[in-house]
């Protein structure tokens, strides 16, 4: 960023501040539902994100950037998916960058190996389900601490990783799990800018539906808000905690799973050191979302504008051009910060009256 | 005054309104009893909490479970609903020998449980906190207009339906959360429905509210157990009673065969005349204050909860605030403590201004809040009795002087014997505790502090008589030694017998301020708050 332009930039954040301000208190609903506010926030400051990005590079809004920023990006959008249900109970799962890896690279090697691609992604799957189910075990019947529990199958996952493969796995370019990111052209705009949505895109999509649909019209889903309050209450109100518990990380684990299918499948190859890092992200994009980390409050659909703010800032600094590829990560995580106290920021006020 | 009255909770008179029309229930001919514990023994890390306890509950009957604080009522409860498993005993229910694995599996058998502590969710809704696990569900899942229209309909017969029921439950006042969580047992529509002091927070007229539904379910046949130490509300509703001592029974009466004093006695295991000598200790009236105050409020107000307020203190006075809930007692004395921030007005100490502006600032000057609940006022469920005193004394010295260990312990010595609790308990972490005795333990840390002023929110809810009367004497002895204490009870006898000055409370406004003497009595305060009118 120039220095010319940080004068403005400052401006249209404490204007930012305000417009969101006026319009989380002018809405009833909203007041109905304090919780609310930081997910409505987080869609307002994306909002004004895209706008920003558009005014200063330009571009942002057509349809082949959309399209790319989906495509790109549909694995994290399923991991967000995954994580919000831990993290909504008051645990987190730090394995599911892992358990993409491992699941990959498994994925990849059997169907090299002649197995139906089909029962290959089934596999995928069902591995991110079993890490999943293993971590969900512990934290529930041996009372590990979630950081603990999920800190060992993270390394269990990478290590098994390692040892399937340690050199990139690359599918046979008829297979037909290439088919999960083919790209089909919806409309065909000028030039570059089409809308492009391959299946893997859809399935992020249906995930979130599903996942929406899971958390606010099942009892599942409300004893997981329950469990975040309190799981002492929860206990005394008769819900199923135990059960509740172990299915969180079995979601988030089967999620890693889907994620590694469409992220394969967009590559084209797999490798155990895929994913490193990638649980911070969708933890990222989840806190940014507007769901606490201490759990009990959030929106799914959150985590989705979430792991598009975290998209498109990673967007924004490439069109910027002028930031030198070292400093992204500062960049990055300072933009988090900024946007975290933005949404503070708001939240607060509006608790003043 | 008469020990009876002293015990009496609220006065006879005023929850008598309530009283049921029917006794229809007692003694149902040709039906066995519904639910049948025997022999139930029951052990924590701390020691034996139930011993050979027997519980007999019978179709529309009220059945109330009597005993002092830490006698082991709630942890039956919980045996009965299987949040805790029993060591050995046996539960019939409907004749079938049952051993419930959690509240769940109680629930399907018909025997539902509203718990002492508050056991909601402040994430969810109201509507949400009474339906959880019971939604209405239709093709869609969730079915959230009929989900809330039910909820509604169970805290409407409760007397809640003003509220709606998508605010978020962290809104609700202590009462209203109490009733919250009775709705939630009612929702099922249990034929064993057990409520461990779910009168603890609420008004007169909510109890008589929450009386009418009881009489109403034990007439279709509900068995009730029902516990509280309001001894009025016990000869008001139940048939039957069972009374625990240290985890034994100890007795099992009709209620109307029943005398108080006898019920007391058997209750406490001491004599009356014990507990009539510690009740001599409360002084009689009233010094009058001679010299200047040294606490002085000067139009102190908060939006919405109270309007400006001046109020002068003077040294070992004890002043009652008297008003219903909602008043805006319990924020008065939260902002003469500093535990709120006034919007307005100054305060002063000895002629100076102070800045009062969080509970910090106020404990720098000893101006101290024990609050209303217990969770959120300070106690550390997690920790010993003994690091809870130690934390109070150090927040208020500074982090920079330690406290010495020996000095604690002598402190806390002290403290325990003063509150009538166990010595053992001054190494039991806060949670182990039995409700009311949790109650004395956040007494014990703001006495520990020895506050020049002492603001005492609802200080003797959830205690026996007993410890009601400690209590009590505790006020007076506090007085004696110069400290000032605001008192705030619901209970206004209490208020009337203690307090030196009575600040009566309506709306958000003090309308009107009464020094204590021979000729006030309740009646004075309840026609007082009854006659004051609003002029617009
Ligand atoms: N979770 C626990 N861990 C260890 N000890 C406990 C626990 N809960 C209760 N106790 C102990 O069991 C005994 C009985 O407690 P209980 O809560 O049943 O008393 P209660 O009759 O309900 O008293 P109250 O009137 O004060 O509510 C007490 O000595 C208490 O300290
Ligand atoms: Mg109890």
């Amino acid at each position: 960023m120039s220095t010319t332009t940080q004068q403005p930039q400052r401006r249209l954040l404490t204007s930012l501040a305000d417009t969101i301000r006026s319009f989380v208190s002018g809405s009833r609903l909203l007041r109905l539902n304090a919780a609310a506010m930081p997910t409505a926030a987080a869609l307002l400051i994306f909002v004004v994100l895209v706008t920003f990005g558009q005014v200063q590079y330009g571009g942002i809004v057509e349809l082949g950037t959309i399209s790319s920023l989906f495509i790109n990006n549909a694995y994290l959008i399923i991991l967000a998916v995954g994580m919000t249900f831990v993290i909504l109970t008051g645990g987190i799962d730090l394995s599911v960058g892992s358990v993409v890896a491992l699941s990959s690279v498994a994925g990849v090697m059997l169907a090299n190996a002649g197995v139906n691609p089909w029962i290959a992604v089934l596999v995928m799957i069902a591995i991110g389900t079993v890490m999943g189910l293993l971590a969900g075990v512990l934290v529930d019947r041996f009372d590990v601490q979630p950081f603990i529990a999920t800190l060992a199958t993270m390394f269990l996952a990478r290590g098994l990783a390692s040892m399937l493969s340690t050199t990139p796995e690359r599918l046979e370019a008829d297979s037909a799990i290439l088919g999960i990111a083919t790209r089909l052209t919806i409309y065909d705009g000028p030039g570059v800018n089409d809308l492009v949505v391959p299946p893997s895109v859809i399935i992020a999509i249906l995930t979130v539906v599903v996942a929406y649909v899971v958390l606010h019209r099942t009892r599942t889903g409300r004893t997981a808000y329950a469990l975040g309050a309190s799981e002492q209450s929860a206990r005394l109100m008769g819900l199923p905690v135990a059960r509740t518990r172990v299915l969180v990380y079995v979601i988030s684990g089967s999620l890693a799973g889907l994620a590694a299918v469409t992220y394969t499948a967009r590559l084209g190859s797999a490798q155990n050191v895929t994913g490193i890092g990638w649980e911070l992200n969708a933890i990222a994009a989840v806190v940014i979302g507007g769901t606490l980390l201490t759990g009990g409050a959030g929106y799914v659909l959150g985590s989705l504008i979430g792991a598009l703010v975290i998209a498109l800032m990673n967007l924004l600094i490439i069109r910027d051009g002028s930031i030198p590829p070292e400093s992204t990560t500062i960049i990055t995580g300072g933009m988090l910060l900024v946007f975290v106290l933005l949404q503070r920021l708001v939240i607060a006020r509006r608790r003043k009256g | 005054m008469s020990l009876r009255e002293i015990w009496s909770g609220r006065r006879g008179k005023r929850t008598g309104a309530a009283s049921p029309t029917s006794r229809s229930g007692t003694g149902r001919a040709g039906s066995g009893p519904v639910v049948q514990m025997t022999g139930i023994c029951m052990d924590f890390p701390g020691g034996r909490a139930l011993d050979e306890v027997s519980l007999t509950l019978h179709a529309g009957e009220v059945h109330a479970l009597m005993g002092g604080n830490g006698a082991g009522k709630s942890t039956l409860i919980k045996v009965l609903t299987g949040v805790h498993a029993a060591a050995d005993g046996q539960i019939v229910v409907d004749g079938r020998s049952r051993t419930f694995s959690g509240p769940a599996d109680a629930e399907s058998a018909g025997v539902t449980a509203a718990y002492q502590e508050t056991f909601l969710c402040t994430n969810l809704s109201i509507g949400e906190n009474v339906m959880l696990g019971h939604e209405i569900r239709g093709l869609l899942g969730i079915d959230w207009v009929r989900t809330r229209q039910r909820a509604g309909s169970v805290l409407a017969e409760l007397g809640i339906d003003d509220l709606d029921p998508r605010l978020p439950l962290s809104g609700l006042s202590p009462a209203s959360q109490q009733l919250v969580s009775i709705a939630r047992a009612m929702v099922s529509a249990p034929r064993v429905l057990v409520l461990d002091e779910p009168t603890s927070s609420l008004e007169a007229g909510e109890t008589a509210r929450l009386f009418q539904v009881l009489d109403r379910l034990r007439s279709q046949g509900v068995a009730i157990v029902f516990v509280s130490h309001f001894l009025e509300q016990v000869y008001t509703i139940s048939d039957r009673m069972t009374v625990l001592r240290d985890g034994r029974v100890v007795g099992e009466f009709l209620t109307r065969q029943v005398e108080r004093a006898e019920l007391i006695s058997t209750m406490m295991g001491s004599s009356l005349q014990a507990l009539q000598e510690i009740g001599s200790q409360r002084r009689d009236h009233r010094v009058e204050p001679s010299d200047q105050p040294w606490y002085r409020a000067i139009a102190v107000a908060q939006q919405g909860a109270l309007e400006e307020v001046d109020l002068e203190i003077y040294g070992g006075e004890v002043v009652g605030l008297a008003g219903l809930r909602g008043s805006g007692r319990s924020t008065l004395g939260r902002l003469l403590s500093g535990a709120s921030r006034s919007d307005s007005g100054t305060v002063e100490i000895g002629g100076q201004a102070i800045r009062l502006h969080s509970p910090a600032h106020g404990l720098a000057h000893r101006l101290a809040f024990a609050g209303e609940r217990r969770r959120h006022a300070g106690l550390i469920e997690e920790l010993t009795v003994r690091q809870n005193v130690l934390l109070a004394l150090q927040a208020m010295r500074g982090w920079r002087t330690p406290v010495a260990r020996g000095e604690v312990d002598a402190l806390l010595g002290h403290l325990l014997e003063r509150l009538d609790l166990d010595a053992g308990a001054a190494d039991a972490t806060v949670g182990e505790l039995s409700g009311g005795n949790q109650q004395k333990v956040l007494l014990a840390r703001w006495l520990a502090i020895r506050p020049r002023l002492l603001v005492l929110d609802e200080p003797t809810r959830s205690m026996d008589v007993a410890a009601k009367v400690h209590v009590q004497a505790q006020v007076a002895a506090l007085a004696r030694e110069g400290v000032s204490v605001v008192f705030i009870s619901s209970e206004l006898d209490e208020v009337v017998r203690l307090s030196d000055r009575i600040v009566v409370l309506k709306d958000r406004e003090v309308i009107g301020e009464i020094s204590n003497g021979p000729g006030l009595s309740v009646d004075t305060i309840v026609e007082m708050i009854a006659a004051d009118r609003d002029e617009f």
